[in-house]
């Protein structure tokens, strides 16, 4: 068994974009950028934060990943075996490998099943289990791994009947029934109350460590991927731009856009009413379809010099150990 | 009840014993029930809570519009003292709402229609209310638009050729130009990116300061309230748990309400390394069939045999620090 379950080389997904009569006959084709060349490992067990601001590419990273969508070019490889593109028997088995927990827990079920049978489903789909009451006690048995306790009464419920929090347990429970080896999820609480956010992150890490699971968290929110992951990476317009240990890149920040993303979150201290907040960056983020010459992050960037406009786009490079930064000038700001 | 400290002729906004309930077949939902306190020239105060515990049915109750089945059934809503609620529907369009009190709503970049250029939007509100002419319009939209940082350039465009950002600058731009006193913002940067939102929020800070308003800043965040909020109220099945300035919350002393203290807690640091984060298991009440005594107590961990049975008020326990808990009024 490698260290590594997932390693993810150069990913990249271009969505073509309807063109004008004039790109018709210019024959020139032009692409949305979603995803432009991302390269990482995710280490077994470990839950790895993939964080940026809306239209950054980190929900596309994911859905690739889960095989949702195709990447147009780049390699994926899970678990030793390439799965970049694989056939639809293959893709039966990968479905049950790499499962996904949803954003929105109230649109993720059906409202007419009841728990047993939200749950049951994934089972009947993928032939799992000899008869209903071997499905069953499987069902019971993932409840309870999310802490939905006595499993018996939920099974009897219907979606509406449980709180946003519950929901949320029992789609984790949903994700967990086929033993997956690797978990997506996809702002698993962003639209769950303050009050009960920290009781659903706490339970999904309390379920990783038991069950040895590994986890790919999207979400905008630092203060959260903080405690709750391993590794971070912050992506912007279509590439990870700094990677690391949450220590490092939250407490150290070396890219200019981490350094404002991090300014920019406000925190529960007072003395702060009064004061204009400063926040080192420049205009609004460029469409995916006009990605930057030279480094993308230059027209926004309080740091950026003619090189940065000028030259080849930089690479990840190691900072100190696992801490990597995309940034030539680093070192001088 | 809350009789605060501060003189009379500061205050802008004064609610007494205001209750909204929604009247359903099922009974009475008392999403705000007999809440009072006062909102001060130039300052903003902030509403926090769990969803459902009342923040934005408190806001509605202040425009004067609950949907039905709510019905506001009680209480004094003083806007320069002078109650709004007696107000015939005709009169709070002509006189109050959008003139005296705006609001910018939960969502406000799907307000705009998508059919219109903001030009002809902002304009068709403007001239609603105010008998202008059309060049009159446009200075003073343009003058409004120059306020929340845009340029007149977005007056011909459409609403899905802008950014997040720049929609929600629009829709405040439409709160302010009718000139009113105070602006309610229900959650106006929830739905932002934390570049945006920081921006958003030095905007307001900023007209804050030049237009001398007073805001009441709704969020479920109490992140972002401390940035924003002179004056806090945490407010917790359609009651208010706790009332403070923001240097008694956020200071050294913190809160004193069992649950503004969770609450608190259960807001994660972002350069604090934390091993687990707090929360408050089990959900707020439901309001249709509340629990005796405090609301909160088969959620509270220092609960007492009087709070089963007797509800709390609130009183001041410092100078303009009230709370509604019988466990702070023992120590």
């Amino acid at each position: 068994m490698s260290e590594n379950i997932f390693e993810v080389k150069n990913l990249q997904k271009w969505f073509p974009v309807r063109r004008s009569m004039t790109d018709v006959l210019k024959n020139r084709l032009s692409y949305v950028k979603a995803v432009d060349g991302v390269t990482f490992n995710i280490r077994r067990g470990e839950i790895f934060g993939l964080v940026g601001e809306s239209g950054c590419g980190k929900t596309t990273t994911g859905k690739i990943l889960m095989k949702l969508l195709e990447p147009t070019g780049g390699q994926m490889i899970l678990d030793g075996q390439e799965v970049t593109h694989i056939t639809a028997e293959r893709l039966r088995k990968y479905r049950r490998e790499v499962q996904m927990i949803f954003q929105d827990p109230y649109a993720s079920m059906n409202p007419r099943f009841r728990i047993r049978d939200v749950l049951e489903e994934p089972l009947l789909i993928h032939k799992v289990g000899e008869d209903h009451q071997a499905r069953l006690q499987m069902v019971a048995k993932a409840l309870s791994e999310v802490r939905l306790q006595p499993p018996e009464e939920f099974m009897e419920r219907f979606p509406h009947m449980l709180s946003g929090g519950q929901r949320q347990r029992a789609a984790t429970a949903r994700s967990l029934i086929l033993n997956p080896k690797f978990i997506v999820a996809d702002e698993p609480v962003s639209m769950i109350d303050l009050s009960t956010r920290a009781e659903i992150l706490h339970m999904m890490k309390l379920v990783q460590r038991e069950l040895q699971l590994t986890y790919l968290y999207i979400t905008h929110d630092l203060s959260t991927a903080r405690y709750f992951t391993d590794t971070i990476a912050v992506m912007y317009l279509g590439r990870i731009v700094e990677m690391g240990d949450p220590d490092d890149v939250i407490d150290h920040p070396r890219h200019p856009y981490t350094m404002a993303l991090i300014s920019a979150v406000c925190e529960p201290v007072s003395g702060k009413v009064n004061r204009i907040k400063d926040v080192p960056i420049k205009g609004e983020v460029p469409s995916a379809q006009n990605i930057p010459q030279g480094c993308r992050f230059h027209p926004r960037c309080v740091y950026a010099k003619d090189e940065c406009r000028n030259e080849k786009e930089p690479e990840l490079e190691i900072v100190e150990g696992r801490h990597l930064v995309a940034c030539r000038r680093y070192k001088e700001i | 009840m809350a009789a605060e400290k501060t003189t009379q002729n500061k205050r802008v906004l004064e609610v007494k014993n205001l209750k909204l309930h929604y009247l359903t077949s099922q009974g009475a939902v008392k999403a705000v029930d007999d809440i009072s306190f006062c909102l001060n020239k130039g300052e903003t105060l902030g509403i926090v809570g769990e969803s459902g515990c009342g923040k934005t049915t408190t806001a509605v109750a202040l425009m004067m519009m609950p949907s039905p089945p709510g019905k506001i059934v009680g209480g004094q809503i003083l806007i320069e003292g002078k109650d709004i609620v007696p107000l015939t529907e005709t009169q709070i369009r002509k006189q109050i709402r959008w003139e005296k009190i705006s609001m910018v709503f939960q969502g406000a970049m799907n307000c705009l229609t998508p059919v219109y250029t903001i030009g002809k939007q902002m304009m068709e509100t403007l001239r609603e209310h105010r008998e202008m002419s059309k060049e009159e319009a446009i200075a003073r939209i343009e003058k409004y638009l120059a306020y929340v940082g845009l340029s007149k350039e977005v007056l011909k465009r459409y609403p899905h050729e802008l950014s997040g950002g720049m929609k929600q600058r629009i829709v405040i731009a439409m709160a302010l130009f009718l000139e009113p006193k105070i602006v309610l913002c229900d959650e106006p940067t929830t739905a932002l990116d934390v570049v945006v939102q920081a921006q958003i929020i030095n905007l307001l800070k900023d007209l804050k300061q030049q237009l001398d308003l007073s805001f009441i800043f709704i969020t479920h965040d109490l992140a972002t309230e401390a940035e924003v909020s002179d004056r806090l109220m945490v407010m917790y099945g359609g009651k208010i748990a706790e009332i403070g300035t923001n240097e008694q919350l956020y200071g050294k002393q913190g809160p004193m309400h069992p649950y503004t203290q969770r609450l608190l807690k259960a807001t994660p640091l972002l350069h604090e390394k934390v091993e687990e984060l707090a929360f408050i298991p089990g959900r707020p009440p439901d309001l249709l069939k509340p629990p005796a005594g405090c609301k909160f107590h088969d959620r509270c961990n220092v609960v007492m045999d009087r709070c089963k049975v007797d509800e709390p008020d609130l009183q001041e326990v410092e100078p303009d620090h009230f709370v509604a808990c019988w466990r702070c009024r023992e120590s």
